[in-house]
Parts: structure tokens; sequence; C-alpha cells
């Protein structure tokens, strides 16, 4: 089975929803005009990142207008979109869905959010609590964002539920430019690859561009192969779109060379951090 | 050291496609900044004219009677030669209008005062021309408070904030600043033969390397020591760091309510944009 996925490497206006949706659905008409089967944009595509006290102007409900229109949107390609997320009892989720056949098949709300250095995210969002891959007309996927794909643990627990296709949405700021390439490209190129190899997964990542508050979003954007070889890789810097071409035959194949994950051994991991969480924090040292 | 050699086509890419984004989604096309005809302004004109297209950058050369008559003719090969729209206004009228009534006003009263009406200048040229002001202070200045607040600190955008004077002479030569200004030593020219390193007591090339250590990669007071830089050299800069702070931020606002202005009601500058 070939699919055929769209990386949007998108440049959203800050706070602006109306403008954003537009946009996205200007990205999604073409890619269903051009007959791909899945559509992938940045983490907070529709709102734009640094939104500080803006997040409760800009949260959505996943039964509001703007993900009801994304949803009819998504019975001809699949979708996958990071938004502001409200809930019923009022906590505001930096969450990204997986859309197929007009329902949405799974949300993921981030876990790992970033407050140090240039980020405040935990000041701003409700942390989510979970990490489950779950099943598409693709195949078994796993969602992440952004921070979470630096968390060992989360693609890690994503690969063992299943996940063959690990799915990441970042807003990823670019800094560093005293090496070859960006540090921040550089780094996450090193974790894309890394995250692939270790798991026998595909990494699709997804980043944003343009600039807030004079931060530049670096974009990127890529498509590394279980063997941790980027195989597309979206501009620098600058909007674009990529189509990735994902061969189940090559996952086959490299599962078969290097059977990773069939040799994990999940119950001594799991007995060891059992042990690790009641043993860590007992013992008091100067 | 790595951090203070920068790679000049990545660095370019950013801070031309900063400038570009930020006029541009403001609904603006033009810039105005202020050529002083040192370094700092030059790189800052040539990084506005590739973003924007030299049309559309509005260059204003500002001098006072005792500024040093290279400095104009700097300022006019820098315009000459990245193509941009220059004009001069001279401050001597109204600087020295103001300090009829001050006569014993000092050095540093005088070069604050120049600082500020060319900031006047330039913001009413903003006016004028529909344009955003570009600020030319870079982080070294910045980090040692060596501004005037108010005056050539005030500004839009700063496209060069974030560069030690070390990178921006890195950049100025990779985007073809002219040589001769490239070449000479850096002076804020408010007295005959001033250069900043002998007003500052030290190098550009020895501060910066101090400051990337110490704010850059956090290094401790031991570690700088152990690096080599004296403990007069880092107490003195932390002290010099600490002091400007001020400078750095918004005025400082008295907090009675729930939600007050840059403490608890916070939004990007960018919002809407």
């Amino acid at each position: 089975m070939k699919i055929n996925i769209v990386l949007a490497q998108i440049k959203p206006k800050l706070g602006c929803i109306v403008h954003n949706l537009a946009m996205i659905e200007g990205c999604i008409e073409r890619a269903i005009s051009e007959q791909h089967d899945l559509i992938i944009f940045p983490e907070l595509a529709l709102t734009g990142y640094f939104l500080k006290d803006l997040v409760p102007d800009v949260a959505v409900s996943m039964q509001s207008p703007e993900i009801i229109k994304i949803q009819e949107l998504s019975k001809k390609i699949s979708i996958v979109i990071g938004f502001v997320e409200e809930t019923i009892d009022h906590l505001f989720y930096n969450t990204a869905i997986y859309l197929e056949n007009g329902v949405i098949c799974h949300a993921h709300r981030k876990v790992y959010l970033p407050t140090y250095g240039l980020f405040d995210e935990q000041r701003y969002f409700a942390r989510g609590e979970q990490f489950r891959a779950f099943d598409t007309k693709f195949g078994r996927m796993g969602l992440l964002v952004c921070e979470d794909a630096w968390h060992l643990s989360a693609s890690y627990l994503l690969a063992m539920d299943g996940a063959t296709t690990l799915i990441c949405l970042s807003s990823s700021p670019g800094r560093g430019v005293d090496g070859e390439m960006l540090g921040s490209a550089a780094a996450w190129q090193k974790l894309n690859s890394t995250t692939a190899m270790f798991l026998n997964c595909r990494v699709l990542y997804c980043n944003r561009v343009g600039y807030e508050d004079g931060i530049n979003f670096w974009g990127g954007s890529e498509y590394v192969a279980p063997s941790g070889e980027s195989v597309i890789r979206a501009k620098i810097l600058q909007e674009d779109s990529i189509v990735a071409i994902l061969d189940d035959g090559i996952l086959r194949q490299e599962r078969i060379v290097s059977p990773l994950l069939r040799d994990e051994n999940l119950s001594i991991t799991f007995n060891e951090l059992q042990r690790i969480a009641t043993e860590r924090g007992k013992t008091w040292q100067a | 050291m790595a951090g203070l050699t920068a790679n000049v086509n990545l660095l370019k890419q950013i801070l031309v496609g900063f400038v570009r984004d930020e006029v541009l989604k403001v609904g603006l096309c033009k810039v105005v900044l202020g050529l002083s005809g040192g370094i700092d302004s030059a790189l800052v004109a040539f990084i506005a004219a590739e973003a924007l297209g030299c049309e559309n950058v509005h260059a204003i050369c500002m001098p006072y009677k005792t500024s040093n008559p290279e400095s104009e003719a700097h300022a006019r090969l820098v315009a000459q030669a990245c193509g941009i729209c220059f004009s001069v206004v001279p401050i001597t009228p109204m600087v020295d209008a103001y300090f009829e009534n001050f006569q014993d006003a000092d050095q540093m009263r005088r070069g604050n005062k120049m600082a500020r009406e060319r900031m006047t200048i330039l913001f009413d040229h903003s006016a004028l021309h529909r344009a955003l002001v570009l600020g030319t202070s870079n982080k070294t200045e910045l980090l040692l408070g060596y501004g005037t607040l108010y005056g050539d600190m005030a500004s839009a955008l700063n496209p060069i904030g974030d560069l030690y004077k070390s990178h921006v002479w890195q950049l100025s030569e990779a985007m073809g600043v002219p040589q001769a200004v490239v070449d000479k030593k850096p002076s804020a020219d408010l007295w005959d033969g001033q250069t900043d390193e002998e007003e500052l007591g030290f190098s550009y090339h020895q501060v910066d390397a101090l400051l990337y250590r110490m704010i850059d990669c956090r290094l401790t007071y031991t570690e700088l020591i152990a690096e080599g830089f004296s403990s007069d050299f880092v107490d003195s800069i932390r002290l010099k760091i600490q002091k400007s702070h001020f400078k750095r931020r918004l005025p400082v606002i008295a907090k009675v309510s729930n939600r007050t202005i840059d403490i608890d009601f916070r939004y990007a500058r960018d919002w809407g944009m």
C-alpha cells in the first residue's frame, strides 16, 4: 500500500482563526484535488503559537463550527491539525486531532508543555494525560505535539502501543546560528532520525514557518523512513508543501532487517519502571 | 569561539525574513532608519534593502555641528552602495536652541539630547512615509546599556539586537557594507576623536567573548575566571548589565488591579498579525 501525504508548512496569523481556517481549507481543497490521502498541519495551525492571554479567546470545542467544517472536509481526505481545544469543563489544551471519513478518530492533548527559555505553555494550557496509538485506514498511528517528541517515553509508548507511523506537529522556534545549519533544525533532524531508527517507525514531522514577535519558526518539515533516513524535507524558513509517499513495503523490509521492536521486552521495562517509581525520591542525599 | 562566529548566510536569511515579515504583516511596506555612518546602521540598511527593496528604505543622516564630516560621507556611501533613499536632517538648531537655556549641561546630557532629537525625527518620518522605524542597537551595546533610552534605543523593529558586535562585523562583510565603514573604529561621534572602545575601556572582541560566555552559555563566576577573564573585568561587566537593565524594560507600572499591563495582561505584539 502506498499513501500520499501532504505536509503543509504554513504560516498562521497569530490569533486570527478566520484567516487561518480559510488558508487551511484552501490547502485541504488543493490536496483533495490532487488526490492525496492525508494532509498534516503544524501545531496550533488554527491559531498561531505565542498566544499568551489569547488562549481562551481562540479556543474552540470539538463541536465548534470550525472543527465541524474540517470534519466535513475529512470525508474526502484524512486530516491532522493542531488547535486550542476548550473542554466542557473549560480547560484549554494544545490539541492535535486526526480526522477521517468525517469523524475525529483520535485527539491527542499535548502532555509535555515546555515552560523554560522562550516557552511558557504551562502557564496557559492544561496538560494532556495520555499517549495512545490509534487505527486509521492507513495503519496504526500515534500523534505527538512538538515537545512531546523530546521525551523518549512518549514515542516509545506509541510504538509499543502498535503505532507504525508517528506524526509530530510542531511550532519550533529557530535559534542557534553558529553551525553549518540552524541549531534547532540540526537538533530536530537528529531527533526525528533517531526516533524512527530506534522504533522502526516512520516519522512525519510538520513544522510551521513565519515570525511572531521576532521569533522565527524554521519549517523544514520532513518524512523520515524507518531506517532513519530523511526521504523528503521542506524548505527552511519559507512556506512550503511537500508530498511524502509512504510505502508499506519499506516498513516491512526495515522491520525484517532490524526487528528491534519484536525483541523489546515490555515486561522488563514495566517492572523496572514500577520499581523506579516506588524507590525514587525515597533516599535523601545532601 | 564557535558561538561568536555566525553562519552568515543563515543569519542573513533570518534577519531579512524578519524585516520583511514584520513590516508587511502590519500592512506597511516601508522603513526608516538613522544612518550614522557607522557599521550597525549600515548593516541594518543593507538588511532592509534586501528585505523590502531599496525604494522602500528611507535613511536619514542627522549630524550635529561637532559630528565628524567623515560620518556623513560614510552614511552617504552606504546609502549609495545599497541604493536606498537618503536625506540629511541636521539637529544642530534644535539641540542648540534647547541648551541655550542650560549652558552648563555636561557631555552626557548633550549626547542624550542629540540621540532623542534624532529619535523624534525618525518617528516623525515614520508617520510621513507610513514606515516603521528600524533600530540599530546591537546586543553588545544593549547589554552594556551603551545607548540612550528613548533615543537610539527606540525603534519599532530591531533586526540586529541579538547580534554581538562580532557578529555585526561578520555579517556586514558578507553583505557588502563598504570596507571603509567596516574597518573604521566604532564611535558614537559625540566629540572629536571619540571611540567606543576607548570610552568603554575594553575592546568589543574582549567584551563579546565574556558576554557570550556569561549570557549565552551561562558560565558561573568561577568558570569565567578559569577561562582567563580577570575578576575586575567580570565584576564590572556584570554591574553594567545589572545597572542598565531598566533601559531594556518598559516603564514599571504600579499594580492595583487584577490585570495590569505587562504583568498579567500578556499579549504578543504581533497579536492579530
